[in-house]
């Protein structure tokens, strides 16, 4: 127990301080999600901040990939999951039922727990994104490809193979296949879900790297199992429990000085 | 030797209380379940031996003329199965043309479209619709669709078309009687869809939902995710699905040979009457006795060599399929 806070609060400060004059860049208020007639988010209000990665963390069930999952609309390919409140993005509410959800889903792009690359080329895979929205002549589009692959610190193991099956490449280099392949897009947003989950430690390491120089240019949110991680890449840090959001804070903050009880049991390893 | 060694093995497994059982009950379980197996073997070996036996008189007589040549002539005792071998493979050629593209619309509407109520009874219709016995296809394809299809497509079709190049070649029927070559494709059709379709829909089931989230999540359209990631990932099983409905379109009898004509000439014209191998041999076989006996036994090593080439290449796809 003591030793999870101990390496938790070592972790801390690794990442760049938090920036709380940053601007807004989601602005979540009263958000309700409901699966079916069970409410799973109850009035989540929350502020996401512009180019700072802000941690989701909390016990399993406690709705921080919920959450994640209405800031791209994702969960509506599933009928019977609905949200009520808004979700400002730039000031647009991304509930409301004019929005082009494709567009949307272009402009705020997601990662999953698994990697998830697409049955094609590793160029293609980072291509097909681009082409959707974007009609660019065969130079520029190489020039995107490998700029995101670049980003993605992957250019020096792929740029090789980019005619290659895109599932030839292992777990660690597929994930970030499917980081390369959402910023190829330019997305404003980032959402990762449990990236490193199904990673081993070195792989993760890279991942956690990675997110690291992302922020400069996107707006990143992670969940995360890890607190750690959490601490070790975030600015900002969320503690969700049974739905609710329970405190919110800067990430150094948050670690060392949580003002709920709970969030203090949680971070110190008493339950969860 | 492994005999003796399983024994020593049952033999040390043996707890102190456990009920004594004759050593011999489980050598006779083992050569009873062998035995079952052996049949199937035996079976096939005996089906292929006596067809081969049988229709090695007409191989020999007329050698690889009786492939190439399309005159069957039973009086004349002259056998040729051009005719029947063409109207086999293009009969189930239209099949596949018609099927196939209906089978992926209807997986690609129950797994990704479909409103959750609907599924379970469209799915159910579907496969109740490979339950029918292919005789009541066959019934319903010449009493029913024969005399429609004549009606509202040969005859207009027919009187639009004469006198074109090609097109009045192929769509003209000389006798639109119904009956026909596409006739037979599009019953054949409709009795491989729910085949195609429910191994189509199997496949697109068991992919993980998350790579369908990653598609969308990337901004696709739903015919965007379908076309580009659903499709190419079930890729090949999609083309063992197509090819065991070419096995079944291949080798079906009773209902084909309702609706195909029976008639032996080469046309070049879909609704004109043809017949398949099948459809010939179940035909002429209640009449046939010696040199023609033996060209309809030869006939069924045909289909059986075609049928088997088949569904060789559909496991074989299958299989590479689930290496990597």
């Amino acid at each position: 127990m003591s030793t999870i806070a101990l390496n938790t609060s070592s972790a801390i400060g690794n990442a760049a301080a938090a920036d709380t004059g940053a601007p807004v860049r989601i602005a979540v208020k009263n958000l309700n999600f409901y699966y079916g007639d069970f409410r799973s988010l109850k009035d989540i209000s929350i502020d996401f901040y512009d180019r700072q990665v802000t941690a989701l963390i909390g016990p399993s069930g406690c709705g921080k990939s919920t959450l994640l999952r209405t800031f791209n609309r994702i969960y509506s390919l599933y009928p019977e999951q609905r949200a009520d409140g808004q979700i400002l993005l730039d000031g647009q509410n991304v509930l409301s039922p004019s929005i082009d959800v494709n567009e949307l889903r272009a402009r705020v792009g997601m990662v999953f727990q698994k990697p998830t690359p697409f049955p094609m080329s590793i160029y293609d895979n980072i291509a097909f994104g681009i082409r959707l929205y974007e009609k660019l002549p065969k130079s520029e589009l190489d020039g995107r490809v490998e700029e995101a692959l670049r980003k993605a610190a992957l250019w020096d193991e792929a740029k090789d193979k980019l005619r290659q099956s895109g599932m030839g490449l292992s777990g660690g280099q597929q994930q970030r296949l499917c980081i390369a392949r959402t910023i190829a897009q330019r997305p404003e947003v980032i959402l990762l879900d449990e990236p490193t989950s199904a990673l081993d430690p070195i792989s993760t390491g890279k991942i956690e790297e990675l997110i690291e120089q992302l922020r400069s240019e996107f707006t990143i949110v992670i969940v995360t199992h890890n607190m750690q991680q959490a601490a070790r890449i975030s600015q900002f840090t969320a503690f969700m429990y049974l739905g609710e959001l329970v405190e919110f804070g800067p990430t150094t903050r948050m670690f060392m000085n949580p003002t709920k009880k709970q969030t203090q049991d949680y971070i110190t390893g008493r339950f969860g | 030797m492994a005999v003796l060694s399983d024994e020593i093995v049952v033999s040390s497994n043996m707890q102190a209380g456990r009920r004594r059982t004759s050593p011999f009950f489980d050598q006779g379980f083992r050569w009873a379940s062998y035995g079952s197996a052996l049949i199937v073997l035996a079976v096939l070996a005996g089906i292929i031996g006596t067809m081969i036996y049988g229709g090695w008189a007409a191989f020999r007589e007329f050698g690889l003329g009786f492939v190439t040549s399309s005159i069957w002539n039973v009086g004349g005792e002259q056998f040729g199965a051009w005719v029947a071998i063409t109207g086999t493979l293009t009969s189930a050629l239209i099949a596949l043309v018609i099927g196939v593209p209906i089978s992926i619309g209807i997986a690609i509407f129950l797994t990704q479209l479909c409103p959750p109520w609907l599924r379970r009874p469209v799915s159910t219709v579907i496969e109740l619709l490979a339950a029918v016995p292919s005789i009541i296809y066959g019934m319903w394809g010449l009493f029913v669709f024969a005399p429609l299809f004549a009606n509202y497509v040969q005859i207009p079709l027919s009187t639009i078309v004469e006198g074109m190049p090609i097109l009045g070649t192929v769509l003209y029927a000389r006798v639109p009687s119904g009956v026909g070559m596409l006739t037979a494709g599009i019953i054949l059709a409709i009795m491989i869809i729910p085949f195609i379709a429910s191994i189509t829909r199997d496949m697109l089931d068991q992919i993980p939902s998350i790579l369908r989230e990653s598609a969308y999540g990337v901004g696709c359209t739903t015919w965007e995710v379908v076309r580009h990631v659903l499709l190419p990932q079930a890729g090949v099983s999609i083309i063992g699905a197509v090819m065991l409905g070419l096995g079944r379109a291949l080798g079906e009898t009773m209902a084909v040979t309702f609706v195909i004509g029976n008639a032996n000439r080469l046309s070049l014209s879909l609704f004109d009457p043809s017949s398949t191998i099948a459809s010939r041999i179940a035909n002429e076989f209640n009449e046939a006795s010696g040199m023609h006996m033996s060209a309809l036994l030869a006939l069924g090593c045909i289909l059986f060599v075609v049928t088997f080439i088949v569904l060789a290449l559909a496991r074989l796809l299958i299989a590479r399929v689930k290496t990597p």
